[in-house]
């Protein structure tokens, strides 16, 4: 990671908050320490540096935030250098996660980029005394065209930063982006293709030393007994430690092995033999018991989310009506860097970190609750992190090593094992969607989802009331977000069943649970009003947005061609995150399965950064949600987990990726997310292709795709 | 603990470690070459991969006792000899990282790959990289990338390579 020494004085622009209205305001002080530096510094020689506060997890966001600035000031990207924030309250929300890089920075970094345009440019028609709209900003300096005079942003920093920042700054226009919507390289990528690009994982800290830490295989089994004398006897083991996993919502017991190196600690802890107290946890770990509680609870009638009209007389009375469930799994976000982290609890108190995590902030937050700390005793230093998908925004890996350390004294490096992460969670909840739904004449007008299962908000968050709907429905099953309009009545309900497995937030959240039990069933209801499923969506929408989307992939996908027999097309459209998508997915019969021959997938995004990065990560949404549909779910039977590696939770493999197109539409909205919402659409488009191809109608994920029956 | 003469990326080096560490552990931790990544430890992901004698070798499942002193070892760090490789080069002009966690991995495979096989079908990408993991997704950039360099290889050997 770089870092910047900030020495100079020069022009320093922060932002309050990130709500739509920021205002840009002026450090006070000039800009002398590191400290002190708010999020953006112009220094007097000429230096630009951004505090960014959206850690890069692969989904470009130290391209896409810098962007945002460079296009305002006139600057090259290359020429802004980045510092990751540290997540002192300062710098505001710093958490990636929601698909909100792009989408809540738009707004306040470019507000920030044009107000220091406009003091530098203010600052240099004065001196020339000239007009200030004779002059332009352009690579880093203020030129005054008629005279072919100009100025560094370095040479005008300092009297710039004297001025009023101006409250309302004139910000580009979008026709004259030069590097918003256009295509650039990623500055990372080289450190990225060499070796040199540094995750949590490949921070040294002198004195360190390493722990790998045994689990409850029941994941909250109480320790009974430590039986160590084997893990003694293996070279470099200093030290074997009752610690604990601290969950958002609750600690369990764990055994670390602390040793001279991690190698010597796993193998430490392959020595040890604990014994554990796992009381109910083969029943309340369990997921075919938990799936016979959602199968239940679809049998009766949830707790309301919404309702438009009365939908269940008018279920009663309908002639054309099905109802089905749809289940999805439990599934690890296995990014492929484990989960792991440096802390160093110092013998002042104070603490410094290296850890891959998406969101400093709520580290910090999460660490200063944990060892009862002020903010300002916790150093946090991100680091880039080896995927996350939603895994690193929960913080059990980080205060392990906090526990440990506070114990020792010393930095303590925790690397967690693949066996750890696929084992213990926490996951995407499983969920099943019961749906009901009748049509009239020909049309779908009466629709009911009923979502149940573990809430995320419930469990980590304790957020949810047990009369209450999830209130995270909202964010993708109400009607307003699907924009489906059911002519006669429509419902949104919820039932609650718990679990003691860990849940959490997984790259697109509920929304690719339910964009499954929303889209093929809207597919089943088209067939049931005798419709061609693009046609019957079409004729139950209004909004232009969405018809374009599903427009343009009927035209992209071809979607009234003539297929042979066996071959079927299936499309699905879900929003979430600000951004529409819709993806149609090709498959033929093959042997007693199908093969996938192509995914076309269309994104409404509005405003984006790099075209190409949101190419990347639709192909990544594809994949990963192909993966989600048909490779392996996360199951435990009698308290155990059923997967341990990669062998048992195959993820789709590049002989398995399908030829892919991808197409943005430019609607000039608001900027939308674009590391998610690319994902829902997919099973769903998968699952109504079997069907157009077998007629075999698949309910549950994950399915075998070499086995159709 | 023993010790170990091994070469590296050309280099001779000295590590004083227990015969059944990988050499995954050897090359990160007493090396210090971090470019070479644990994802599984079980030989499953394919981003620990390095090159044994120009051979593909999976690291984490590799005992440094298995190592002859003659033995060559190529890590990510190494093999460019110094500048870029031309499938660096390439995993570049495709923009094909995404996190960049496995691509140390999945480039010691594509390496090897055309090597043996200078020009090589969808089918020898498939079987040759179908071992290297990667959660984000890059696979249809990682054979574009290969293909290219391919070309690129053939180009600047009838001496007009551009990359």
């Amino acid at each position: 990671m770089k870092v910047a020494g900030l020495t100079s004085v020069g022009l320093a622009l922060g932002i309050s908050g990130f709500a739509k209205d920021a205002s840009v305001k002026k450090i006070a002080t000039a800009v002398l320490r590191l400290e002190i530096n708010p999020f953006i510094i112009i220094a007097t020689d000429g230096s630009i540096t951004l505090v960014n506060p959206r850690p890069d997890m692969g989904q470009g966001s130290t391209q896409a935030v810098p962007s945002l600035l460079a296009e305002e000031l006139g600057v090259e990207l290359e020429k802004i250098l980045i510092i990751q924030s540290d997540g002192q309250g300062k710098y505001g929300s710093q958490t990636s996660g929601g698909s909100s890089s792009v989408r809540e920075l738009w707004m306040p970094i470019r507000k920030a980029g044009a107000a220091a345009r406009e003091m530098l440019t203010t600052t240099a028609a004065k001196r020339w005394e000239v007009q200030a709209s004779e002059c332009v900003a352009e690579d880093g300096k203020i030129l005054h065209k008629a005279s072919g005079r100009s100025l560094t942003f370095g040479e005008l920093a300092e009297d710039a930063s004297k001025l009023e920042i101006p409250k309302e700054p004139k910000l580009k226009s979008p026709k004259d982006f030069k590097i918003i919507g256009k295509f650039n390289k990623r500055l990372d990528v080289p450190d990225r293709v060499t070796g040199k690009a540094v995750y949590g994982i490949d921070v040294d800290i002198p004195g360190m030393v390493y722990a790998s830490i045994l689990h409850s295989p029941g994941i909250h089994g109480k320790v009974l007994s430590i039986d160590d004398a084997e893990t003694k006897k293996v070279k470099g083991v200093l030290k074997v430690m009752k610690t604990e996993r601290t969950m958002p919502h609750r600690t369990s017991d764990a055994v670390a092995v602390i040793a001279t190196d991690w190698w010597a600690a796993l193998k430490g802890k392959k020595a040890l033999n604990v014994k554990w107290d796992n009381a109910q946890y083969d029943q309340t770990v369990n997921t075919a018991k938990y799936f016979e509680a959602t199968y239940e609870a679809a049998k009766k009638d949830g707790i309301n989310f919404e309702e438009k009209g009365d939908f269940s007389s008018k279920y009663i009375a309908s002639k054309e009506k099905i109802e089905a469930n749809y289940e999805t799994p439990f599934l690890a976000h296995a990014p492929i860097e484990p989960e792991n982290a440096i802390v160093h609890v110092k013998d002042d108190g104070s603490v410094e970190i290296w850890a891959p995590v998406q969101g400093p902030d709520w580290a910090l937050r999460d660490v200063c609750g944990y060892l009862k700390l002020k903010p300002e005793q916790v150093k946090i230093n991100v680091t880039l992190l080896g995927g996350a998908f939603g895994r690193k925004a929960y913080h059990d890996f980080l205060l392990e090593a906090c526990h440990i350390s506070k114990e020792l004294k010393k930095p303590v490096k925790v690397i967690w094992t693949r066996e750890d992460d696929i084992t213990q969670g926490p996951y995407r909840p499983g969920m099943l969607s019961h749906m009901q739904g009748f049509v009239e004449n020909g049309k779908i007008t009466g629709y009911h989802h009923h979502a149940i299962g573990e809430s995320i908000a419930g469990q980590v968050f304790k957020q949810l009331n047990e009369n209450e709907a999830d209130p995270w429905l909202s964010g993708e099953l109400a009607t307003e977000n699907n924009k489906y309009q059911f002519s006669a009545a429509s419902k949104v309900s919820w039932t609650h069943v718990k679990t003691d497995i860990p849940v959490v937030w997984w790259r697109s959240v509920y929304a690719s649970n339910f964009g499954w039990g929303q889209e093929c069933f809207i597919d089943e209801l088209a067939h049931l009003a005798k419709k061609d499923p693009l046609k019957a969506r079409l004729a139950i929408l209004s909004d232009d947005r969405f018809k374009k989307v599903l427009e343009t992939l009927a035209e992209k996908a071809n979607w009234e061609e003539k297929l042979p027999e066996g071959t079927g097309k299936g499309l699905a459209v879900f929003s979430s995150f600000g951004s529409i998508s819709a993806c149609c997915i090709t498959v033929s019969k093959k042997d007693k399965g199908i093969k996938i021959d192509k995914v076309v997938s269309v994104l409404d995004c509005g405003y984006y950064v790099n075209p190409d990065n949101v190419k990347a990560q639709t192909e990544g949404n594809i994949v990963m949600g192909i993966t989600a549909a048909i490779k392996d779910g996360i199951t435990f039977t009698n308290g155990v987990c059923d997967q341990t590696n990669f062998h048992q939770y195959n993820v789709l493999r590049l002989k398995e990726t399908p030829v892919m197109e991808i197409y943005i539409i430019d609607s000039g909205s608001n900027p939308g997310g674009v590391g998610e919402p690319g994902l829902p659409p997919v099973a769903p488009a998968l699952g109504n292709a079997v069907f157009a191809a077998t007629g075999m109608r698949i309910r549950k994920l994950p399915f075998d795709i070499n086995n159709i029956a | 603990m023993a010790m170990y003469n091994l070469s590296v990326n050309g280099k001779k080096v000295k590590v004083d470690v227990e015969p059944d560490m990988p050499l995954l552990w050897v090359v990160r931790d007493f090396v210090g070459l971090k470019g070479t990544k644990f994802g599984c430890g079980m030989a499953l992901c394919g981003a620990c991969t390095v090159h044994l004698n120009g051979q593909p070798a999976r690291s984490c499942q590799t005992p440094v006792s298995s190592i002859g002193k003659n033995d060559k070892i190529t890590t990510i760090e190494g093999i460019g000899d110094g500048k870029m490789h031309i499938i660096q080069k390439a995993w570049i002009e495709e923009q094909v990282p995404q996190c960049g966690y496995c691509q140390s991995g999945q480039i010691m495979s594509a390496v090897a790959l055309l090597k043996t096989t200078p020009k090589p079908t969808d089918a020898d990408i498939d079987s040759a990289m179908s071992g290297n993991l990667c959660r984000c997704g890059t696979y249809d950039r990682i054979r574009k990338a290969i293909h290219k360099a391919a070309e690129e290889i053939q180009m600047s050997e009838s001496g007009i390579g551009k990359m």
